[in-house]
């Protein structure tokens, strides 16, 4: 079973989190371009990683647990890179574009 | 690690010195019992993550496929929505912890108070979703029925029609999927509650609390995937 | 059942077939073996009815001209014998069957880690094959197995959502058994089962379950779109209002290909006990056959591409694809030398699992190297779509896994029901499928090459002895299969009774009566022993 994190843990953890949203929100006002989506999903990583890391108790965890997880969105990127990777690769054949 | 457990301990059949009523009986201990549960709910929210990641994987596709029709797209989500549903499930995100927490201590109110405080905020969520469906009902902008597709007017540029549809469609099926299983996990909510309220849980076992936990969290962390890809990019023009 | 145990030599020892009586006992039941055994019914069902349909392929392919059926019928055909033996019978068969049996009791459990789940699981299964069942009683499905878009979604005339929606449900069937298996073997070993010391075939279903939880729940999406688009008439993956064939392609095959690893890697877990067991010897490079099973599991899910060679994929996805096509065939090859090497001086004997053995190393190895031949890009514009792809499949899906599958249920039949079967018939039958199938299959490898198209009722004249050949081939090869079936039910009433360890192998599974008991082991195992520790005399005798 876990050790038991304490109330004010999770209140820091949440407070972080609705900040990060608003910090998102803003930033999604401005225009930074193509630096837009990176910035939105980067921070989008952040929240997750504090959710699983504390709310989901993975800090405490195993390591097969955390090999799990790493596992999850590394076969999940993997779908996405593989994928994407055709359609961005056409370009570089003559005559080729993504769509 | 954990799973050397059953190596470590080489305890053998026969002995009852601790045997509470919820050890499953092809279970050596209630600690083994409790990983093997909190690890098949990993295992589970893993085959989540494919099933997710394959809507995002397409959408992703998409997107990169009709960047001008996916801008003009974004003049119809209302970031105010999804900030809001966002925010809702943060909190109760913050409250399922809590509850988990709760149930380890053997606090039997607070542990009550916290899960329908979780159940408020995930039909809150709904009750958003709701209104933001119908506003997209009565805009004309879903695709799914005949009759409240409509792609016209001055933010709408026609010859997007067909993509701006796909579109659409995906963000109905994201966020369609996901009310799917926030329903789901209201109703493992309402079964956890109804458990705490006959004094099921406390410091020996409190397994299937943990567990909903887990499985709440990823629904909100699907959702913190959602609110930036659907609501935020693309939207720096129009602000509500 | 209750057949079982009116053979007087058998006093009636409690066992899980006698230790409750009556449907509910067998419905409601949580004892893995149990459900086993419902599997083993169920997916039984479905491979004659994937069967049947295989036989009116092969029964229309006798003559050159479609004059069997019209070409929208035999479309159907060969869907419903995908679908069903893909998804109903292959996907399901060794995991649910010997894996839901065997793999507690390999590793000194009472039982999975979560046997309501794994009750669950059979009952998605029915409800998956009742959507199949469904749609081929309605009128069928003449999609191929392989729904492609946008045909399945907007042109084909057929109940293709019913056909998705069984596939659908039947995929939550394979996860909730692969999450089982995972859980079980990283939490429930006995004490001194170290991973190490695990039977290979608990690392083939360990390796098996990992592609069924990570790769399933992409074709379950996949086919979502597909029915909802269809319900909805969106275009998601139709070209002409903006949708992507392709995507579909890509988010498809992500799944189905890992899908036949999930589909061999239990047989290479069986032919491994098998070998070991009939060559009286230690497995030679344990530490590689296993970890070539992660190997295969790993490096399956990156290989898809090469399904769409021709597509109009970009040629540098194609040759990323290709080379890891190449790489992936390595762990293969590796068992196959290791098993050869484990019977090198070995004491080999020739009952029938062990013929089976053969079999499969022979023709999965045949199997296996033409995969290499469609993995090259050059090759591959030549021989897709044609019968030399399905050539090559059907040498690794049934002269392999089916052969496996065949050799585990004759070396657990013992086992699992108390019973030998009659030897000289498990012989016989082992001949017949290895002769029938070689004539049925050998020939589409020519007939591939020499041009003949795959999933057409007609085909050009030249082209009609090979056909005659692999029909004829497919009838001894369906009498092969129709044996066993009779001689198994046989053994249940008057099988000669078996002991505990008849062949006398290696493995905690062989320590227990059989049939077991409802637990599996009084007391808990302690395990002491390296995995296939068979004496070294019996090693080294030859001749």
């Amino acid at each position: 079973m876990h050790p038991v994190t304490p109330v004010r843990t999770y209140v820091l953890i949440w407070l972080t989190l609705t900040i990060l949203t608003f910090v998102t929100f803003y930033v999604s006002t401005i225009n930074l371009g193509a630096f837009n989506i990176v910035v939105a999903l980067g921070i989008a990583a952040i929240k997750m990683t504090l959710v699983i890391w504390f709310f989901m108790h993975v800090r405490t965890d195993n390591p097969l647990t955390k090999l799990f997880v790493f596992a999850g969105f590394f076969w999940m990127a993997i779908l996405l890179v593989f994928t994407l990777g055709d359609y961005f690769s056409r370009a570089w054949m003559p005559g080729g574009k993504f769509w | 690690m954990a799973d050397t457990h059953a190596i470590a301990t080489g305890h053998s059949t026969g002995h009852s010195s601790e045997h509470p009523p919820q050890l499953r009986h092809h279970f050596d201990d209630m600690h083994q019992q409790f990983d093997s549960a909190t690890f098949g709910m990993w295992v589970f929210l893993l085959t989540e993550i494919m099933f997710f990641g394959g809507m995002f994987g397409a959408y992703t596709v998409y997107r990169s496929m009709y960047p001008e029709a996916f801008a003009a797209t974004s003049n119809f989500m209302n970031p105010a929505f999804g900030a809001a549903n966002t925010a809702v499930l943060i909190v109760s995100s913050l409250t399922m912890a809590l509850a988990v927490r709760a149930a380890h201590l053997g606090q039997q109110k607070f542990l009550q108070l916290m899960l329908v405080l979780t159940m408020i905020f995930g039909t809150a969520f709904l009750v958003i979703k709701g209104f933001e469906y119908h506003e997209h009902w009565v805009d004309m902008k879903v695709p799914l029925f005949p009759g409240h597709w409509a792609w016209d007017g001055p933010l709408a540029p026609p010859q997007y029609a067909h993509q701006a549809q796909i579109l659409f469609c995906f963000y109905f099926f994201m966020t369609g999927f996901h009310a799917v299983h926030m329903v789901v996990g209201l109703g493992i909510m309402t079964t956890i509650l109804l458990m705490a309220r006959k004094g099921s849980f406390g410091p020996a076992y409190y397994t299937p609390v943990e567990v909903s936990g887990l499985y709440w969290h990823f629904v909100d962390i699907v959702w913190i995937f959602l609110f930036p890809l659907l609501y935020l990019i693309g939207h720096t023009k129009n602000l509500i | 059942m209750s057949t079982a145990l009116q053979d007087p030599q058998t006093t009636e020892t409690p066992n899980y077939l006698n230790a409750e009586y009556g449907w509910k006992s067998w419905l409601f039941t949580t004892d893995h073996k149990r459900i086993a055994v419902l599997y083993l019914i169920s997916i039984s069902v479905m491979f004659a009815l994937g069967g049947v349909f295989a036989m009116l392929i092969r029964l229309e392919l006798l003559t050159p001209q479609g004059d069997l059926v019209n070409s929208d019928t035999y479309n159907k055909f060969f869907t419903m014998h995908g679908v069903t033996m893909v998804f109903f019978f292959l996907i399901p068969s060794i995991p649910a069957t010997l894996g839901n049996f065997l793999v507690p009791m390999m590793i000194g459990a009472k039982d999975l880690a979560f046997p309501r789940i794994n009750l669950l699981s059979w009952y998605i299964y029915i409800a998956g094959a009742l959507f199949a069942l469904a749609a081929i009683v309605m009128g069928g499905v003449d999609t191929g197995w392989t729904f492609y878009t946008p045909f399945s979604t907007t042109y084909s005339n057929t109940f293709v959502i019913t056909a998705a929606v069984g596939v659908f449900i039947a995929g939550f069937s394979s996860i909730l058994t692969g999450l089982n298996f995972i859980v079980t073997v990283h939490k429930m070993r006995a004490p001194g089962m170290t991973w190490g010391r695990l039977p290979l075939f608990v690392w083939a279903n360990y390796a098996t379950a990992l592609i069924q939880v990570l790769g399933t729940p992409v074709v379950a999406i996949t086919l979502a779109l597909v029915g909802l688009e269809r319900a909805f008439h969106i275009g998601i993956f139709d070209p002409a209002i903006g949708g992507d064939p392709i995507l579909f392609q890509h988010m498809f095959w992500f799944y189905s290909h890992p899908a036949v690893y999930i589909m061999i890697l239990p047989g290479m877990g069986v032919i491994s006990e098998i070998v070991t067991c009939f060559s009286r010897k230690g497995v030679f490079g344990y530490s590689f056959i296993a970890g070539s099973s992660l190997g295969i599991a790993i490096i399956g899910f990156l290989v898809w591409g090469h399904h769409m060679f021709v597509t109009g994929m970009s040629m540098y996805a194609g040759l990323y694809f290709s080379l890891l096509t190449m790489l992936v065939a390595v762990p293969s090859a590796i068992k196959v030398f290791n098993w050869t090497a484990t019977m090198f001086r070995g004491s080999i004997s020739y009952e029938t699992p062990m013929l089976y053995a053969f079999g499969f190393i022979g023709l999965f190895t045949i199997g296996g190297l033409t995969g290499l031949y469609l993995g090259t890009l050059g090759m591959d514009v030549h021989l897709t779509d044609t019968y030399f792809v399905i050539a090559h499949f059907h040498y690794v899906m049934v002269g392999g896994m089916v052969v496996a599958y065949l050799g585990g249920l004759h070396f657990w039949w013992p086992k699992i029901t108390g019973k030998m079967y009659p030897e000289g018939w498990g012989k016989f039958s082992a001949l017949l499928v290895f002769a029938g199938f070689n004539l049925t299959f050998f020939p589409q490898f020519i007939l591939g090459y020499l041009g003949q198209p795959r999933r057409y009722h007609a085909y050009a004249p030249e082209f009609q002895v090979l056909n005659v050949m692999s029909t004829a081939g497919a009838s001894v090869l369906g009498i092969g299969f129709v044996i066993p079936l009779v001689y198994f039910l046989w053994s249940l009433k008057y099988g000669k009774p078996a002991g505990n360890n008849p062949y006398g192998a290696k493995g905690l599974e062989w320590t227990t009566q059989s049939p077991p008991t409802t637990f599996n082991f009084d007391v808990t195992p302690i395990v002491t022993e390296e995995a296939y520790a068979y004496a070294k005399h019996e090693e080294t005798h030859v001749g």
